[in-house]
């Protein structure tokens, strides 16, 4: 057992005449969260999609686990799990019975008692037995999460998990990842706000133009950026602070 | 085994959707019923098709109107799991990546095959009487199995490759048609020559004939080998180029 549980090198990546992926190189180590920040375009769920087997790279390799994800593509799918952008929910089944499904198909010994065990641990036992349709995006995402951990896979990929979430969902998946993390999951995330990779991440790389540009931790990536440079960021206004303090204060006297 | 045992929970999975939203089942036997009514009653007593039921002459090809109407879900389904991102969770977990689409082409076959029998049993109770025995019927089933599948691989096509649900379904439109411009409802031999040399030479035609002549005890002739011929060449075209989309889907 090696400490890397993420090998990314040389990886390339063309659909017709738009290079994608121009020969991006990273490691990501065991248990670590991993942030992949970049722009829309930049190439994050390619890379994703190439780690999850579901696109072949051009050139290049790319390991999870230490199995190869072209030659070993099973081996890989046995040790990973994705969470994609939008929440890949089925949402004419029941909460719980999304959750049976996938276990059943990763042939868990008691699907119905993980089922029950995540729908507690991610607090949606009351919304078990709605259809997932009906549920709140926050809800839905969680739901999400709550699939992709069945079977306790070793990496889990998180992509734009926070895309299209209020803040409060925000706030849940952000701290559902930091849970995981916690329990010794790495997880690789892909994400274009900065607050998000800043929140979570271990260790960063910025995908830009098809390559990481920079990588490192956050007081590493600082020392290496001239603060004038981070005026980009996509700043959340602090009407969020403003909206977080009011809805928290009713929550609290309710 | 493992193809197997994906294959029917995932079977499962749609079938589950199916009795979850019986509008499937009911919208697609629905129609097929109304025109039947439709020309039996209104229309009937003016189409001279020389036999003496007409519920027995309008029932072939109200089936395969019902089939290629019901495979229009097909593809909606199809399409529905590629968009949420259903297929790239299955495809990226220890999943037999060719159980992900054989389940939806079995719920497909069970779901039309449904259809059928619901307007089997109100053709019944229309007067649709049949001296076919067992041998006969199961030739007919056979028959409608196989259109349903050849129909079903086209449904895929679509169902993977369309960027909107109404370019998933809308594939069906002229299907459900064909066999208006067929000997579903009257004989090809008052048609206009052209319309007459369309009419005798689609699909539609020999598979209504076929089963026609099944279902009344008649000889079939060399139109069953046809029918036969059309359906197993239209699977298997429509197998290559939904396969191929199907390895292009992420």
């Amino acid at each position: 057992m090696t400490d890397i549980a993420i090998h990314v090198k040389d990886l390339r990546k063309s659909f017709k005449a738009t290079e994608v992926l121009k020969g991006v190189d990273f490691e990501v180590r065991r248990g670590e969260i991993f942030a992949l920040l970049g722009s829309n375009g930049a190439g994050k769920t390619t890379t994703i999609n190439i780690l999850s087997t579901l696109l072949k790279p051009d050139d290049g390799s790319a390991s999870v686990c230490g199995f190869d994800v072209g030659r070993q593509s099973e081996k890989v799918r046995e040790s990973i799990s994705l969470t994609g952008q939008f929440a890949a929910v089925d949402g004419i089944l029941t909460g719980r019975e999304n959750l049976v499904l996938i276990a059943k198909l990763r042939g868990v010994a008691d699907a119905h008692k993980t089922a029950d065990a995540l729908l507690s641990r991610f607090g949606l036992s009351d919304a078990a037995k709605r259809r997932a349709d009906t549920y709140s995006g926050g809800m839905a995402r969680r739901l999400d999460i709550a699939m992709s951990l069945v079977g306790t896979p070793a990496v889990i990929f998180l992509d734009e998990p926070t895309t299209g979430l209020d803040p409060e969902g925000r706030l849940e998946v952000w701290k559902t990842a930091k849970d995981l993390a916690d329990r010794g999951t790495t997880i690789l995330l892909t994400t274009q706000n900065l607050e998000e990779a800043e929140q979570l991440a271990d260790r960063i790389a910025i995908l830009h133009g098809g390559k990481i540009i920079a990588s490192g931790t956050l007081d590493e990536l600082k020392k290496l950026f001239p603060p004038a440079k981070v005026e980009y960021i996509e700043k959340q206004p602090s009407l969020e602070e403003i909206f977080l303090a009011i809805v928290g204060q009713k929550e609290a006297s309710k | 085994m493992k193809v197997l045992r994906d294959t029917s929970i995932l079977f499962g999975r749609s079938m589950r959707h199916i009795l979850r939203s019986p509008d499937t089942i009911i919208t697609v036997a629905i129609m097929p019923i109304m025109f039947m009514l439709l020309f039996v009653y209104v229309f009937g007593g003016a189409i001279q098709t020389g036999a003496r039921n007409y519920v027995n002459y309008l029932l072939p090809g109200i089936l395969l109107i019902a089939i290629a109407s019901g495979i229009a879900y097909t593809a909606f389904r199809l399409f529905t799991d590629r968009q949420k991102g259903l297929f790239a969770r299955f495809h990226s977990m220890p999943v037999a990546r060719s159980s992900v689409l054989w389940a939806h082409v079995l719920t497909s076959l069970v779901s039309n095959a449904i259809s059928v029998v619901v307007i089997i049993l109100v053709a019944l109770i229309m007067g649709f009487r049949s001296s076919a025995g067992v041998l006969a019927w199961l030739a007919v089933a056979g028959i409608l199995v196989l259109f349903t599948l050849a129909l079903t691989w086209l449904a895929v096509i679509p169902g993977l490759t369309a960027k909107t649900v109404e370019g998933a379904s809308a594939f069906s439109y002229p299907l459900i048609f064909l066999p208006f411009i067929s000997s579903a409802f009257v004989p090809t031999a008052t048609m206009p020559t052209v319309v007459r040399a369309f009419a005798e030479n689609q699909p539609v035609t020999s598979i209504i004939n076929t089963v026609r002549s099944l279902l009344n005890s008649e000889p079939v002739g060399n139109e069953i080998w046809i029918a036969l011929a059309w359906c197993v060449g239209i699977a298997i075209v429509t197998y290559f180029f939904a396969m191929r989309a199907y390895k292009q889907t992420a």
